[in-house]
């Protein structure tokens, strides 16, 4: 009675363990649940803006519409011209370098290099009228674009080197009276077409996302969530949560998943507990540039090719340019796996005048390492290249690469880099000796969007590998589980296995050997005994 | 010969259950470890947790019954008849000799196993079983629901960990070997599984009550 109890209880166990063990079935995530629920109710403006008269007028400028919009909104000019949207640069400490101004107005980059010299065309992604060059005046108001990034009738567009003024079919009494919260269209009229044209940059920010399933991107997916762009960055007096480090260098105010999804998203405790040195995005991240390509490499050694005395431009297969006269050699990807770093949230950027003291140089060094307890392993972009510098001053060139007319020095009209070079470096104030190369360039951006439905992210055995495919394989300064092990521990531990196997195996055979002889023995003397009985 | 009582039904079931784990885990270990691939690694660090809870469970239950019972006795360990017994393993028995120790119910072991059950007790379990905790704690989630990861050096925990799991491995083997040297190849083995072993008739019982006694009393006096 008592054992049949006993062994109820060990078989009621043994079934509970096995169960608890092999369930497979989905649990509910209410975490995730609610979140769902908070972002399908989409904001409803609570005001018409076609009702107001100010905006019923035919706008003869846009700085016209601005003082509209001042006129009741009467303080928000303030908070947007505190802004890095506006100033296109941050007050930021920077490691090694202390308190800088820093952003698109100093930095370089490994794409178009830089906006200063050739503001006329880099200015149609700067939230302002007017800058054409670098004498722009960022006190006045009414030069503040309110319409780039709060037009919702998707009519507004700026024009081609226009110096951010709009495109002249832009009909401003229109756009003036559908005002509202940003849209995927406005923030994407530049994020998306960063580097000059679309994906070009970031290679996981592109218009694919306008209308893309969840398979791209589970939170701006058309058949998912369909999520703005400040559902996650919100701002509060016009400063946007979130900042890149290729302009950007401290860690403050970033967007994180984290503000949603909180430290522990997950059941499983195990994977909880990745997140103090492994960023979410690593896992959910699979890969980048998922519908259309990006550029992964830029060279512009190659450039100012002609063919007839014209440029001209080739193209692969998928229609990316792979060679044009006036920018040189492109590499693409598309489902790009990325890097992966150490980062711990600040950067140190190359900005214009800076010593060139490395080679490759890389642009924006990301800090981290797994011994600084900020850091965490995110995935990046690597974007390499070749770009001009001074030989004697050993500093990077920022050249005129933008014109309107020939001879006014632009590398893209003139095809001349020594005068491209010069006019670029007058306008930073920067000295140019006359005597230019090329030098390897690295920049590194990292992946935040084009975050994968949960089944597809990646695996454990991904990075736990030996592989030297796994995606950690590079990555040192820490013991990985399942990719790091101590190799002479290994070798003494397998040795001893199999020496004792061995050895047992030997003993056995003795004993088997000893045996057989003993029993042949034994089996002579019964033959033997035998005999003689008869 | 006569059928003596030895292994005691939670001696079986903590031996069995004891050495199935330790398989299970060693399987899922040196997949974890990198070793080799069957579930892959997400199910055999899954299991492998799974598993390892239960072996700490069951080790605290086996401690507690060791004490309670006294059994921890059999484990004090002895030089006497050491050396024989070595040489019992390594000559005597291809020539046919007898155990140089009598085994019965009070004196399961003989001394070469109560100084190796003892090491794997009170070393080799301990080692593996606490950097496997440590192992598994050396990340946590703070009170804010944060995840932090203490200064442990995981290379450090893992060394001692895979240390740990090879001499398991080792003892396995030669263990599993020893079992066929009773008094027929699988006599051993079936006396665990019954927890009955025929042993032989002798009035040597008496004398390793004794022996029982006298190191007893030694404890007591110590």
């Amino acid at each position: 009675m008592k054992k049949a109890i006993l062994i109820i209880i060990g078989a009621v166990l043994f079934a509970l363990v096995l169960t608890n063990l092999l369930q497979s079935e989905e649990y509910y995530n209410l975490k995730l649940e609610k979140l769902k629920q908070e972002h399908a109710i989409k904001p409803v403006s609570s005001v018409d803006h076609t009702k107001f008269e100010i905006l019923q007028q035919e706008f003869a400028t846009p700085q016209d519409v601005t003082e509209a919009c001042i006129s009741c909104h009467t303080e928000r000019h303030r908070e947007v011209m505190n802004s890095s949207h506006w100033n296109w640069e941050r007050i930021s400490y920077i490691e090694g370098r202390g308190i800088e101004a820093s952003g698109k107005s100093n930095v370089i980059n490994n794409f178009c290099i830089g906006a200063q010299s050739n503001e006329q065309a880099c200015a149609k992604c700067h939230i302002g009228f007017g800058m054409s060059n670098n004498h722009f005046d960022f006190e006045n108001a009414r030069n503040v674009d309110c319409m780039v990034c709060h037009d919702n009738s998707e009519a507004y567009i700026k024009g081609a080197s226009t110096a951010g003024y709009p495109d002249r079919s832009v009909n401003l009494s229109q756009v003036a009276q559908h005002v509202g919260q940003p849209t995927k269209h406005n923030c994407g009229s530049c994020h998306f077409n960063g580097g000059g044209g679309n994906n070009v940059k970031h290679g996981d920010l592109e218009q694919a996302l306008l209308g893309c399933d969840r398979d791209v991107d589970v939170h701006m997916a058309a058949n998912g969530m369909d999520m703005s762009c400040t559902a996650c960055h919100t701002a509060e007096n016009h400063q946007m949560l979130g900042k890149l480090y290729s302009v950007s260098s401290d860690n403050t105010h970033r967007a994180t998943c984290e503000q949603c999804h909180t430290n522990t998203p997950h059941f499983d405790p195990i994977i909880n507990r990745h997140n103090a040195k492994v960023s979410c995005q690593t896992c959910h991240i699979p890969e980048y540039a998922k519908v259309n390509a990006t550029k992964m490499a830029w060279y512009w050694s190659e450039s100012g090719k002609l063919k007839d005395g014209e440029p001209y431009t080739v193209d692969d297969e998928m229609g990316n340019h792979i060679y044009t006269s006036i920018k040189g050699t492109f590499k693409w990807a598309t489902n790009a796996k990325p890097d992966y770093m150490w980062f711990n949230g600040t950067a140190n950027l190359y900005l214009l005048g800076d010593t060139i003291d490395e080679k490759p140089l890389i642009l924006n060094n990301l800090h981290g390492s797994h011994d600084d307890g900020e850091s965490k392993i995110i995935p990046v972009k690597v974007h390499v290249g070749d770009q001009i510098y001074d030989k004697v001053h050993n500093i990077l060139i920022q050249p005129k690469l933008h014109g309107t007319e020939k001879g006014d020095s632009a590398f893209w009209i003139d095809f001349d880099w020594p005068k491209a070079a010069e006019a670029g470096m007058r306008q930073v104030g920067l000295p140019y000796s006359g005597e230019y190369g090329f030098i390897e360039t690295v920049m590194y951006w990292p992946v935040n969007h084009m975050v994968a439905p949960k089944d597809q992210a990646v695996g454990c055995a991904e990075c736990h590998t030996r592989s030297n495919d796994g995606r950690l394989a590079q990555l040192s300064g820490f013991y990985l589980p399942g990719r790091d092990y101590n190799k002479p521990l290994d070798f003494a531990g397998i040795f001893l296995f199999f020496a004792s196997l061995g050895g047992v195996l030997i003993h056995a055979a003795i004993r088997i050997l000893v045996s057989i002889k003993k029993k042949r023995f034994e089996m002579k003397v019964i033959d033997y005994e035998n005999e003689q009985q008869i | 010969m006569k059928k003596v009582y030895i292994y005691k039904g939670f001696e079986r079931f903590w031996h069995w259950t004891q050495a199935a784990l330790i398989i299970f885990l060693a399987l899922t270990g040196f997949e974890v470890h990198g070793s080799f691939s069957i579930l892959g690694f997400e199910q055999a660090a899954r299991y492998h947790r799974a598993a390892s809870w239960m072996l700490i469970v069951l080790i605290i239950f086996a401690i507690f019954w060791h004490f309670v019972t006294g059994e921890w006795k059999q484990y004090i360990p002895t030089s006497k008849k050491l050396k024989e017994q070595i040489m019992f393993y390594a000559f005597g028995m291809f020539k046919g000799q007898k155990h140089p120790t009598k085994k019965s119910g009070l004196t399961k072991l003989n001394p070469l196993q109560r100084l190796v059950y003892l090491g794997f007790k009170l070393f080799l379990v301990p080692v593996t079983v606490i950097s496997g905790i440590l192992y598994m704690v050396h990340k946590t989630v703070d009170k804010n629901d944060t995840v932090v990861i203490s200064n442990i050096p995981l290379e450090g925990i893992a060394f001692w960990h895979t240390l740990g799991a090879f001499l398991l491995m080792v003892f396995l083997v030669v263990h599993v070997y020893m079992t066929t040297t009773g008094h027929t190849p699988t006599s051993n083995i079936q006396a665990m599984i019954t927890g009955y072993e025929e042993l032989e008739e002798d009035d040597e019982e008496t004398t390793s009550e004794k022996e029982i006694n006298k190191i007893d009393n030694n404890e007591k006096n110590t």
